[in-house]
């Protein structure tokens, strides 16, 4: 057992950093670190340069074109990008549904959708949560009857991420209403641009557009589009948030958000808050660690990922808080322009006063976006203490 | 970077999981406690034909070249079974200083037969005045011919009547609370001017009040180097800290899975208890908590061997504090979901909640050393 690199890590390390020195554009980088939010080039326009590199799908086995990195080297990928200040990878392509193809799609399937994921030249949204399906997500009412070769499509999803970007959007659909709730789903991989898809903006309490509706009435939908078997969708759902809820914990941004704390402030009464958070980002990694460490000797993420899940998002929102918490009254100025678009305006306030309410408030989503808090902690009772 | 545990290191962790579960059931560690000693020799005596006391320490000391894995391995497991043998004063804390610190002389008197089992050491730092801070030392040093006398007061040193030898940490110079002019003395525990006060701790420990009146030691006694004792005690106490967090693990580990078969069986309202969502969540946050409190004391176990002392310190510093935080959401939620039972004698969750309580206050509580890595990590 040992903490310490290889020589052979540490030049790996070296490597990553020259790579987003060279290809990461400055402004998307002050973007990261004044807190702004992207625009879609700048994620787009990043990825594909990782895509390039083939380090894009870096969670993928060689086998599926992935680089085939081990446990130190995706530790590594992730620090060292998240240090320079590069945008997280949008998960829905390579993180979410990319995995679900390549195990449990046709050869077909791989060849056909892999290749766009691979290089981000095809965008990604998922279609999973639904107005009357939340955290009770099997009790889902978007329908799919089968016609011929195609389904006909009817129903809403909502909380839809990037949707307004998307060119595919993969849906959890009920093939089977007589079933059990969880045994009448198939999963479907929809082209966004199939008449009667319409997509809706919902704007979040901080002023910010990231999540939609979408709306599919009548969409026609090639049976060749479905992965896996009909009405065994939800095989594919859950190993999909065994992979979400992997990731999700944030380690490497909250690391980052550590360090910006430490370095803004210097009161007394914020200090130690600001180390106790620094220890629960430590104890996270360790935990996530040890469970890349478990899986590396074979297996998927077991339910424990619930657990790095629920801590990493009460972390993210707890330095979100300390930010904002630091800035005091100057957290009061609403401030748009400083947040969504270029502008040569000077801050009200201290420069890192503008995202600090807005950024507060918009983190509040982390215990309730890829399963609440409470669902995962009824993940975990259930499936590992067997209550 | 690795996380598994090589052969060897699983079969010590196997052979310490057989001994707790041989040796310590909850009835037979009732009788330990319970003996004069509130120890036993046999116990002792297979600890050194194990070979753990010799666990932590380098072939060139004697040892079997562990290190602190291999504390933490040993110490996960005593914490399960609330293992009474005094492990950490003798070999962590007194054999750690004398391997750290200690001459050629002292090593062969002292560490060699410690190795095997024929000597016990116990640790005097603290006083009444000291709370949590090391430094904070007014037993006096001073010279007498070529030796030195020692005069002053020493307050819950774990071990001492069992002790052989009881390593003071003395002042030779400087003020109240420096960190420069401590020095370290090894002295007998039947030394003449040395009386004791004896008792039982609240976890079943044995400690006790020590009151030095003009005891005289030789040249020899002196750990180290005269007037620089503080940084040989600090690294020895900071070790100390990570075992007591691998044994606070073992504790956390026991203290949940007794509780989860407690809910899982006791039944109100016609349902087992764990049905309860309410239940049921905390029970996860206990597992959550004893995750995490693993997770740092790996973390810890593997930091404290780093060349770098800012490191050491902020591991060791950095794990208490998950386990001061772990061990009490874990002991107050296992004695609340018991229920009255909770709060009995009766059952071992009482006996779990009352080591994990004082395994936070040793060496510093959660707060101490909060503060002690937030100044660490400032200052870097």
């Amino acid at each position: 057992m040992d903490l310490a690199l290889k020589p052979e890590h540490k030049a790996f390390a070296d490597e990553v950093r020259a790579f987003a020195r060279e290809n990461l554009s400055p402004a998307t980088r002050e973007k990261t670190f004044s807190g702004k939010h992207y625009d879609r080039d700048d994620h787009v326009v990043w990825q594909q340069a990782l895509g390039r590199k083939g380090w894009l799908p870096y969670t993928w086995p060689k086998k599926y074109g992935g680089p085939g990195f081990d446990v130190t080297q995706r530790f590594l990928f992730e620090n060292v990008l998240a240090e320079e200040g590069a945008p997280r990878i949008i998960p829905f392509g390579v993180k979410m549904v990319g995995p679900v193809i390549y195990t449990f799609g046709t050869d077909e399937q791989k060849e056909r959708f892999l290749p766009g994921i691979r290089s981000s030249d095809v965008s990604w949204c998922q279609g999973y949560s639904e107005p009357g399906a939340g955290s009770d997500l099997a009790s889902l009412r978007t329908r799919a009857v089968l016609d011929g070769d195609h389904y006909i499509v009817n129903g809403q999803k909502t909380w839809t991420s990037y949707a307004h970007w998307g060119d595919w959007i993969f849906c959890l659909v009920r093939t089977d209403s007589e079933a059990k709730p969880q045994e009448g789903i198939s999963f479907l991989l929809i082209d966004m641009k199939t008449p009667g898809v319409t997509v809706r903006p919902i704007i979040m309490l901080d002023g910010a557009h990231a999540v939609n509706d979408v709306f599919l009435d009548n969409v026609k939908v090639p049976v060749a589009n479905r992965i896996g078997k009909e009405n065994e969708g939800w095989t594919c759902a859950k190993f999909l948030l065994a992979n979400e809820r992997l990731g999700i914990a944030e380690v490497p941004a909250s690391k980052r958000g550590v360090r910006s704390l430490r370095e803004l402030n210097d009161d007394p009464s914020l200090i130690e808050k600001i180390a106790d958070v620094d220890l629960q980002v430590q104890a996270l990694e360790m935990s996530e660690l040890r469970a890349l460490s478990t899986m590396a000797l074979g297996g998927a993420p077991g339910p424990e990922v619930s657990t790095l899940k629920v801590r990493g998002s009460e972390i993210q929102q707890r330095i979100a808080e300390l930010a904002m918490e630091a800035v005091g009254e100057y957290a009061a100025p609403y401030q748009p322009g400083m947040l969504f678009q270029d502008t040569n305006e000077t801050p009200v306030g201290p420069d890192h006063a503008p995202p600090a309410a807005p950024r507060y408030f918009n983190m509040r989503k982390t215990t309730i976006y890829g399963g609440s808090t409470e669902v995962q902690k009824n993940i975990v009772s259930k499936a590992i203490l067997g209550l | 970077m690795d996380l598994s545990l090589s052969d060897e290191q699983k079969q010590l962790q196997e052979s310490a999981d057989r001994f707790v579960r041989d040796k310590y059931t909850f009835e037979n560690r009732r009788k330990i406690a319970a003996t004069d000693k509130g120890w036993l020799p046999e116990n002792w005596a297979q600890f050194a034909e194990l070979g753990w006391l010799a666990i932590p320490f380098s072939e060139e000391d004697g040892g079997i070249g562990f290190g602190a894995l291999g504390t933490m391995i040993v110490m996960e497991q005593f914490g399960k079974g609330l293992v009474l043998e005094p492990f950490l004063p003798t070999v962590v804390l007194g054999g750690g200083m004398i391997a750290s610190a200690g001459s050629a002389a002292q090593k062969e008197s002292l560490l060699a037969p410690m190795i095997e089992g024929k000597k016990q050491f116990a640790f005097a730092w603290l006083e009444r005045q000291s709370r949590y801070n090391l430094a904070d030392v007014s037993l006096k040093a001073t010279k007498e011919g070529n030796g030195w006398s020692l005069s002053g007061h020493k307050g819950v040193v774990y071990n001492a009547a069992s002790a052989d030898n009881i390593i003071v940490l003395a002042r030779t110079s400087g003020g109240a609370r420096e960190e420069k002019g401590l020095t370290l003395f090894v002295v007998d525990g039947k030394a003449k001017g040395l009386t004791r006060r004896d008792y039982p701790t609240q976890d079943a420990l044995r400690a006790s009040e020590l009151t030095f009146d003009k005891v005289s030691v030789g040249a020899d006694a002196v750990l180290g180097t005269v007037d620089a004792g503080f940084g040989v005690a600090e690294d020895a106490v900071d070790r100390a800290i990570v075992a007591l967090c691998a044994e606070a693990t073992g504790c956390m580990d026991a203290i949940n899975a007794a509780t989860l078969e407690y809910i899982k069986t006791r039944k109100q309202f016609g349902v087992p208890i764990g049905k309860f969502q309410v239940l049921q969540h905390r029970m996860v946050d206990c597992f959550t908590n004893a995750q995490e409190a693993r997770s740092m004391t790996l973390m810890a176990s593997l930091k404290i061997e780093d060349k770098d002392a800012v490191v050491r310190r902020k591991a060791a510093s950095g794990a208490k504090v998950q386990i001061g935080k772990s061990g009490k959401f874990c002991g107050q939620s296992a004695v609340q979901m018991h229920g009255g039972m909770g709060v009995t004698d009766e059952l071992s969750v009482s006996h779990y909640f009352k080591r994990l309580t004082m395994i936070d206050l040793m060496f510093g509580n959660q707060q101490h050393h909060l503060t002690r890595y937030s100044n660490l990590a400032m200052a870097a």
